[in-house]
């Protein structure tokens, strides 16, 4: 397959960047798009020029590193799928791909295509834990018996990896997905109420002033998420939120 | 919570000589990868190492491969310290400086490793050495001699790493074979 890359390059958070076109010949389809961005870079270095920097950890979909908006959707056009577990057999010889960074207030661009995420650390650390002391001896897994759809629903959103991508769907730029998300793996268990008013005060808080936006219930952010996380997640938050606000 | 709040490393003072001569080795270091020849990238060196440890240092593995290997890492790892080719500069993010600071570590990682299955004249654990298996095929530890954890001290070249034994003393079980059969 041959191809055309055109890749924001970007030399540091103050600089201005631009789209830089790069041909690219020789793409197979069982590679990923990751191993695709590799070869790029093995070029570029035997050719004397900077790689284009990108984040990527594990590479089989559940660290949440990979972070690349490509043709203008976060982790391409392959739903339920993350950068790193798209395969090139997704596009056609001789297209055009634009790679992007994600583009928010909230995730500033550190070079090329890597952003700063620390915004999410912050959100987590502001109340996205139960506190237990740990100190003692461990409870039997089953003492505080859930309901099996709760439990589901919980594991569900916890499935979060915290990527970026539902902020870089959003015209936004809203965090309400992560947040909402985070929120409700602790909602809807009973581990999760004793420090349910503070958790969803502190971490709405924390959320607004990383500099996301607001959601409009567009729905961008689900259909983007490479884990489905879904927008009933969004309604729980608020309804966290004014619980929270009105007791 | 009080006892761990004692156990607690208080800040650590940057003016010290340790710290002056860490920074000074760590400068260096940077400055070394930073000014190779440029002949192979970082890739190259992993590539090649991740061959060797594969065909050589596996879990199937012999005296003679074992030596091999460490004379071809050895060999690897000083030509990547003449020769690798990191681009950019070392004071802005560098994603090809970070990787060529770990193929380093891996590249004394790898040597070290075929010497310490070099060590251990017997099959254990997941690894198996050839030369030592019953008749029929199967692992043959070897719980007089090596019933210990090596720990190896660091030396800059790692077939100079000291080793330390820790002895695995078994006061209620009896050390048998593991056998599915």
């Amino acid at each position: 397959m041959k191809l055309t890359l055109k890749i924001w390059r970007q030399a540091s958070s103050e600089a201005k960047g631009s789209m830089i076109t790069y041909p690219i010949d020789g793409v197979d389809g069982d590679m990923s798009f990751l191993e695709m961005m590799d070869i790029v870079n093995e070029g570029l270095i035997n050719k004397g020029e900077e790689p284009v920097e990108f984040d990527h950890d594990c590479r089989e979909g559940i660290c949440g590193a990979c972070s690349m908006m490509i043709n203008g959707q976060p982790h391409g056009p392959q739903r339920l799928t993350t950068t790193c577990q798209l395969h090139m057999r997704k596009f056609n010889d001789g297209d055009t791909i634009t790679i992007e960074p994600w583009r928010a207030a909230g995730f500033p661009v550190i070079k090329d295509l890597i952003v700063d995420r620390s915004s999410f650390d912050r959100i987590q650390q502001a109340g996205a834990y139960v506190s237990v002391n740990t100190s003692g001896n461990t409870q039997d897994a089953n003492s505080i018996p859930i309901e099996k759809a709760k439990a589901d629903e919980a594991f569900h959103s916890a499935t979060c990896i915290g990527c970026g991508a539902c902020v870089a769907a959003c015209k936004n730029a809203s965090a309400m997905l992560f947040t909402s998300a985070k929120v409700s793996q602790y909602a809807l268990l009973p581990q999760g109420e004793v420090e349910a008013t503070d958790r969803v005060q502190n971490m709405v808080r924390q959320m607004d002033m990383e500099g996301f936006g607001n959601c409009t219930n567009t729905g961008a952010c689900m259909i983007e998420c490479p884990k489905g996380i879904k927008l009933e997640n969004i309604a729980r938050l608020n309804s966290e939120y004014l619980k929270a606000n009105i007791s | 919570m009080k006892s761990l709040i004692k156990i607690r490393t208080g800040a650590i003072s940057t003016e010290t000589t340790e710290f002056d001569q860490a920074e000074k080795d760590t400068r260096a270091r940077i400055e070394k990868l930073m000014n190779g020849a440029g002949t192979h990238s970082v890739d190259y060196y992993h590539k090649k190492l991740g061959l060797i440890m594969w065909e050589k240092c596996g879990m199937s593995r012999n005296e003679k491969d074992l030596r091999a290997a460490m004379d071809e890492i050895a060999e690897l790892r000083a030509d990547f310290w003449k020769n690798v080719r990191v681009p950019g500069t070392a004071d802005t993010k560098n994603q090809e400086l970070e990787k060529a600071g770990r193929v380093a570590d891996f590249l004394e990682l790898g040597e070290l490793f075929a010497k310490d299955a070099l060590d251990r004249n017997e099959s254990c654990g997941g690894h198996f050495r050839e030369e030592y298996q019953t008749e029929d095929g199967e692992a043959l530890r070897d719980d007089v001699n090596y019933a210990y954890v090596s720990a190896w001290e660091y030396n800059e070249n790692p077939r100079d790493a000291k080793l330390h034994k820790e002895n695995l003393v078994f006061e209620n079980v009896e050390l048998k074979t593991r056998s599915y059969k």
